[in-house]
């Protein structure tokens, strides 16, 4: 633990942004290693969202009065605020929603159900989380189609040669992880985009673990469909963005029905509001949606190159620090990662090793990460995961391997 | 003696690296599946029972060294033994691991099983401790439905 830090690249003082990170576990600092799972909010987060109740609260689209208008011009204020920090043309092409999960199923549930049929595919890769595998299976027991995987080598990176070739007429959509919440793969999502239009198959991506760490352009990629969670990039839980290209939007039938998503019902006939609002029923997670503003407003401050810039560092010396333990594998090794680390250590399963981090006050993550056929690609039933934030530091990552030896003490 | 040191005692370590009774019986005659969806753990239970005794009790499957550790000592201690028994064995083990009762009672039944008292300071453990005795009953019952700790 001699060799010196690399050169810090955000300022320590955001750090003190973090109340959280100022507790004690166990009687020993907070060392969060667990950003991928759920990353902590910034003090203007929770601010805003008591700020929000104690003085600007109504429901919104409704209300002729002051507080009912304010409410709402802070709503859509914030949708815009969405529209800039993942660069979409239009903020009627951003659908508040639950968080990834829901995005996907909403996708699913409405362009699915209308665009597949018996003999159809969706293709999917190797290293998705559950919530891009599963909404898809429900799809296919309801239409018909058909589920195809494309493969990713042993280092986890993505084949794009086998991918390109399960690419075919059949094909009706194309849904990708951007980032692998299990092994930190940044996935080529450009020519994978260019591929499937290539074929005028439309892309889905699931940004869950990419828009916390990178700057996002929706229209550069000239993605379709991307979604993301508000608890992944520092915001409030139980919030989420599905953004669509307005056209595709437009065409695709609603997904609940209720209030707001209407402009006039009878019993004979409901017409459907305009887009977002038609994928908005009843009364949305309004504080959510203030808090993922605040959030947002927040990176874009910080600048989300140098949020990039900074977990880089911080992935590349916990690499190097890890790779100089004999008894640690890390898994999942690809060229272009994010600031995800997988690992195990040898005779110690990462259950264990998940106690005895939290003993020494250190959160990471041991299980499946909710990637069970990831898991199974490497012949492993879990790793131990630590993951970055903007919080994090070169201590931090001092940290975990002064725990890994702990750990390796404690089952010798 | 620290918390972690009371939960990964020597005998816990010792067992989870070389686990006994962990072999699949030929032929099988009885067994369940046990899975810990939470941390992946994943283990067969196999059972030779006859006339309400355990002939014999062998597992296979992979998992921390809590239920690694709890699988091996269980098989040790219940081979042999009437499945009431073991049924009565299995009670006092989960209230060593989740109440504050000392377990130095008269009719402890435990034996070395009372080095897993550490877990009680780890309630997220105690799932893991349990899993093989979970399985245990589903291969009892006859039921042969897989058990899950969720
Ligand atoms: C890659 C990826 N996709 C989807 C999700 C699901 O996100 P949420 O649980 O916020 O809906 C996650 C969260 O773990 C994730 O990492």
């Amino acid at each position: 633990m001699t060799t010196p830090h690399p050169q810090a690249l955000i300022s320590e003082s955001l750090r003190a942004d973090f109340p959280i990170l100022e507790q004690k576990m166990h009687d020993k600092p907070l060392v969060y290693l667990d950003s991928a799972a759920s990353a902590q909010k910034p003090q203007v987060v929770i601010d805003s969202l008591s700020g929000f109740y104690e003085t600007g609260y109504a429901n919104i689209h409704r209300g002729v009065y002051k507080l009912s208008q304010d409410a709402t011009e802070a709503f859509e204020h914030a949708r815009n605020t969405v529209r800039d920090f993942i660069g979409a043309a239009e903020a009627r092409e951003l659908i508040f929603t639950r968080g990834t999960t829901e995005a996907i199923n909403l996708v699913a549930q409405t362009y699915g159900r209308s665009a597949l049929g018996p003999g159809d595919e969706i293709l999917i890769t190797e290293m998705e989380h559950h919530s891009n595998i599963v909404p898809w299976q429900i799809l296919c027991e309801q239409t018909g189609a058909k589920l195809v995987v494309g493969l990713m080598d042993d280092t986890g990176t993505l084949l794009l040669e086998n991918f390109a070739e399960l690419i075919n007429a059949r094909t009706k959509l194309v849904a990708v992880s951007h980032v692998s919440n299990a092994l930190g793969t940044i996935n080529p999502v450009r020519e994978i985009i260019e591929l499937a239009h290539a074929q005028n198959i439309p892309v889905l991506l699931d940004g869950a673990q990419a828009a916390p760490h990178m700057p996002i352009d929706v229209q550069a990629l000239d993605v379709d469909f991307y979604t993301f969670s508000g608890h992944k990039v520092y915001g409030p839980t139980g919030i989420g963005v599905l953004y669509g290209k307005a056209a595709l939007l437009e065409a695709m039938p609603p997904y609940q029905g209720g209030g707001d998503m209407i402009l006039s019902v009878t019993f004979e006939k409901t017409e459907y509001n305009e887009i977002p609002h038609k994928f908005e029923a009843g009364t949305p997670n309004i504080a959510g949606v203030i808090g993922l503003g605040a959030a947002l407003e927040y990176l874009q401050g910080i600048g989300m190159d140098r949020i990039a810039a900074h977990e880089a560092a911080l992935l590349s010396y916990a690499t190097e620090k890890l790779e100089e333990i004999p008894q640690v594998t890390i898994i999942g090794t690809a060229k272009e990662k994010a600031g995800v680390i997988s690992f195990a250590v040898e005779g110690i399963h990462p259950h264990d090793l998940g106690t005895i981090f939290d003993m020494d006050g250190v959160a990471i993550r041991a299980g499946h990460h909710c990637a069970q056929p990831v898991m199974e690609h490497f012949g492993v039933p879990a790793t131990a995961r630590a993951s970055f934030g903007l919080y994090n530091n070169f201590e931090d990552v001092d940290m975990l391997v002064q725990t890994i030896q702990h750990a390796m003490e404690v089952f010798s | 003696m620290s918390d972690l040191r009371a939960l990964y005692q020597e005998v816990i370590l010792e067992h989870s690296k070389n686990p006994r009774n962990f072999r699949m019986p030929d032929p099988v005659d009885n067994f369940a599946n046990g899975i810990n969806p939470l941390c992946g753990d994943k283990l067969t239970v196999y059972l030779h029972v006859v006339d309400d005794v355990i002939e014999d009790i062998s597992f296979e499957g992979s998992g921390c060294a809590i239920s690694t550790a709890s699988a091996s000592m269980m098989t040790q201690r219940l081979k042999g033994l009437p499945v009431e028994q073991a049924n009565a064995i299995f009670e006092q083990f989960h209230e060593l691991l989740t109440s504050n009762i000392d377990q130095e009672t008269s009719d402890d039944q435990l034996g070395k099983l009372s080095v897993f008292s550490g877990v009680r300071e780890f309630p997220m453990r105690v799932k893991c401790a349990t899993l093989a005795w979970h399985t245990l009953q589903s291969a009892l019952s006859g039921e042969h439905a897989d058990v899950s700790t969720e």
